[in-house]
């Protein structure tokens, strides 16, 4: 029972959203602009029914209905109630049902988070999202009901959740991830309700500003946090691998993060605009694309989800008709949304734009790379797959690039850009990032045995330290004159906080690719080894079961210089349905440094294949990118509306 | 001349949708299994019902016959029983190869789902699943009387399956017997 009523809930989402979509057109037919006032109760509507839709499944998951067959297929009656509810997400079904209530949230959050929109344009954003929702409704109803129920014979008990998936990370890294894709739905929004109203304002585009900010931030957020769950959860120490699915939301950050700051140009010079609108446009396209290459299963991956050619076929339709329909708008609209010339000179919006398109290339580029495999399969080059050396050789450069011109464009002004006054200003930063690199490196080499000179080493610390140094110029020099006020805006101190995090980020990257050292050992209990000066016995192995599977876990003492480091208990999992194997490695932290074992296959009786890591810096990865997703938050908290709605009146 | 400029982000996407859809048609999960078109790996295993002592060698039947792996610890072979209980019914021959299993629960099941195989084979540790390159539980290979592996499909064999790859050259296999 509790199945159908979450059904007829998605099609009551669905009449709404279908309604929402028409309350622009019926204005006009009716000449009665009152009826634009409809657009926002609506919005709550949808939002009511998909999150009602969403909590009927998440019932049948809890009371093990196992006659739904999306609940038989994901879960069973061992398995622990929290990893119940999170099933729901669990597989392809579930997840696009969060979409769609992620999506029905941010568009009532326009609805009633953005009052300061005027009536009529609001309507027709909430239109454009109706329309988005209203694909996605159909897609789930017609092709991936996760309500449909095995019958006449309901099995006794459920398959199993997948167990890589049997995790705290499972529980909160798809609804992040899904904030920030399907928030770019809002730009996307707005891109083509500008594109309709054929006139450029510049407070229409900061009325979009904080939506770009905050979805930004959650993806942000989400990949940060996909990132760290790959390196404790499966077990190889890495924490990138240019999967597809990873590129697959790489992609519309990059573009998100090009569009965050050209939108910036647009508000507030009121140059780019078209460009602006078409990287909104683009951010969403690519989110969509993802959503496609992981849901079509076009593309094979570690996160290998069952694939079906009519789903695929589906998302195609309506990846063309939304993308496709947008681009054919842009390119008939395009041209009425007549902005200012660029400016002259070496303005920060020059090297705001130079970096924007550093973004879009790396972008195009990775996009290539993960489409070829896909190319080469349709043009008979035989089946192959495109490499972490086809992305690092392109993807560090462009870092380093855009590191630069991220300084230059913090010490220069939006106005009367002058090229000797910016030089003047990063003379000092500048000379003081190449002495820090290269100090630092030094004596790295000299206080540790094992360390050779790097160059990857001694490039990230002069790039991050350009970073943070032309960050700390400008704070001084804008002390200095005065302008204390600005220490307060919020947009200001969100973007300082995202460039530290970035400076973090990189950090992280190149010294922990640096610095790691690594051994893979075949190891029985009672046996020791040595790891970049850390002594590591493999004291005992212990089975401990849970509720749903067995376990091995290996006790290791870890040990420097005679001085304990404490305990590492990395563990083997296999479970009951379907025999999967699951690694959860043993990691010891400290701010600046990973100790990590992780448990390979056993190789007779008490032998163990072991892998033990030393990675220093490894966790400014994931502090960097949270410190990023805080800064995009902070930035649109800023109360830039006050005035530019005075100029809108 | 910024009209142009403005229309080149749609070709540029309708050429990359063509790419997506012809995509569409390649499966990347459809490895073809190097063992096609050879015959059945050799193997000495006992069967599951009765012990005995079975080789390569005695499943050389003079039919076609579909060789379907399967556990009781699989849950998708529960889904794909019932269809295998029918193909049997309509005289096909199944021979099973029951993968590392427990030989008391893998009868238990096959008394209470009905038992479509001819035989199964015992294959606790997974030797002969190993030699086959079985990724996992269920998968069908179809074989023909001279014991070569003429098909394999990976995952449940439902009716869909059953018409779109096995029916045709099923029975093509079994006309060229007659």
């Amino acid at each position: 029972m509790i199945a159908e009523i979450g059904q007829l809930s998605l099609i009551l989402a669905l009449c709404t959203c279908a309604l929402m979509l028409f309350i622009p057109i019926l204005s006009i037919q009716f000449q009665n602009e009152s009826w634009l006032r409809l657009s926002a109760p609506l919005a709550l509507n949808q939002l009511f029914f998909a999150c009602f839709s969403f909590v009927c499944l998440s019932l049948c998951f809890v009371f093990d209905d196992f006659s739904v067959k999306y609940v038989a297929q994901n879960s069973n009656s061992l398995l622990p109630l929290i990893y119940k509810v999170s099933a729901v997400w669990g597989a392809h079904e579930g997840s696009l049902l969060l979409w769609i209530f992620v999506l029905s949230g941010w568009t009532a959050a326009v609805a009633f988070l953005g009052a300061n929109i005027t009536v009529k344009f609001r309507s027709h954003v909430l239109s454009v999202l109706a329309a988005v929702s209203i694909s996605f409704l159909l897609f789930l109803i017609l092709t991936s009901n996760p309500f449909d129920r095995i019958l006449p014979i309901a099995p006794e008990d459920g398959g199993d959740l997948n167990p890589l998936l049997q995790d705290f990370g499972l529980i909160v890294h798809p609804p992040l991830l899904y904030m920030g894709y399907v928030g770019l739905a809002v730009p996307f929004a707005f891109a083509v309700a500008l594109l309709f109203s054929e006139r450029y304002e510049k407070v229409k585009m900061s009325w979009c500003r904080p939506w770009i900010n905050v979805s930004w931030a959650f993806l942000t957020a989400g990949i940060t946090l996909g990132s760290w769950w790959a390196y404790y959860e499966l077990g190889w120490g890495g924490w990138w691998f240019w999967d597809p699915v990873e590129n697959a939301s790489l992609m519309p950050w990059l573009v998100a993060t090009a569009l965050m700051h050209s939108a910036s140009v647009s508000e507030k010079k009121g140059t780019v605009v078209s460009w602006t609108i078409l990287l909104a446009i683009l951010a969403f396209s690519l989110s969509l694309l993802g959503t496609f290459l992981v849901r079509s299963g076009i593309l094979t991956s570690v996160h290998a989800f069952a694939s079906d050619p009519e789903r695929g076929i589906f998302l195609l339709i309506i990846f063309i008709v939304l993308v496709g329909s947008s681009l054919f708008l842009f390119a008939l609209k395009g041209h009425h949304l007549v902005s200012k010339p660029a400016s002259k000179g070496w303005t920060r919006e020059f090297f705001i734009i130079m970096n924007n398109m550093l973004l879009v290339s790396i972008t195009t580029i990775i996009l290539i790379g993960t489409l070829y495999p896909l190319l080469s399969d349709i043009l008979n080059l035989g089946k192959i797959s495109v490499g972490p050396p086809y992305f690092d050789f392109f993807f560090v450069p462009t870092t380093i690039a855009i590191a630069v011109f991220m300084g230059m464009s913090v010490s220069s002004r939006w106005n009367n850009g002058n090229f000797d006054e910016s030089l003047q200003r990063v003379v000092l930063p500048g000379f003081a990032s190449i002495a820090l690199g290269l100090v630092t490196v030094v004596v790295i080499d000299f206080t540790s045995s094992s360390y050779d000179f790097s160059w990857q080493a001694l490039i990230t610390i002069m790039v991050a330290s350009w970073i943070v140094l032309t960050l700390c110029e400008d704070i001084v020099a804008k002390i200095r004159s005065d302008k204390l006020k600005i220490l307060k805006n919020k947009s200001y101190l969100g973007m300082t906080l995202a460039h530290t995090g970035l400076a973090l980020l990189i950090l992280g990257v190149g010294l922990s690719n640096s610095y790691s050292v690594q051994s893979d050992l075949l190891m029985s209990p009672g046996k020791r080894a040595n790891v970049a000066g850390y002594d590591f016995l493999f004291k005992e192995l212990i089975k401990s079961d849970g509720p749903n599977y067995q376990s091995r876990k290996g006790i290791f003492e870890v040990s420097y210089n005679d001085r304990d480091q404490g305990v590492l208990i990395p563990e083997k999992r296999s479970y009951f349905s379907g025999r999967d194997i699951m690694t959860e490695a043993g990691i010891r932290t400290n701010i600046l440094k990973d100790i990590y074992v992780s448990l390979g296959e056993s190789v007779d009786s008490d032998s163990w294949s072991v892998r033990l890591y030393v990675k220093p810096m490894v966790r400014f990865i994931w502090i960097g990118g949270f410190l990023i997703a805080c800064g995009g938050i902070l930035a649109s908290l800023n109360r830039r509306n006050v005035k530019v709605s005075s100029l809108n009146s | 001349m910024r009209k142009i400029f403005l229309i080149f982000p749609l070709i540029l996407f309708i050429t990359i949708t063509i790419f997506l859809y012809k995509g569409l048609e390649n499966d990347p999960s459809h490895l073809p299994s190097a063992l096609i078109g050879k015959n059945l790996p050799q193997f000495e295993l006992e069967t599951l019902l009765d012990r005995e002592q079975i080789t390569d060698k005695d499943i050389l039947l003079d039919e076609p016959f579909l060789l379907n792996v399967w556990a009781t610890w699989c849950y998708a072979c529960r889904l794909e029983h019932a269809m295998l209980n029918e193909l049997a019914t309509e005289g096909i021959i199944i021979v099973g190869l029951n993968y590392k299993d427990d030989r008391n629960l893998a009868n238990d099941w096959l008394n209470q789902r009905g038992n479509p195989y001819l035989f199964s084979i015992f294959d606790s540790n997974g030797s002969l699943g190993f030699d086959l390159g079985v990724y996992g539980a269920p998968e069908t290979y179809l074989v023909d009387r001279k014991g070569v592996i003429r098909h394999k499909r990976v995952g449940i064999v439902d009716e869909h399956i059953w018409l779109s790859e096995f029916q045709e050259l099923y029975l093509s296999l079994k006309g060229q017997n007659e």
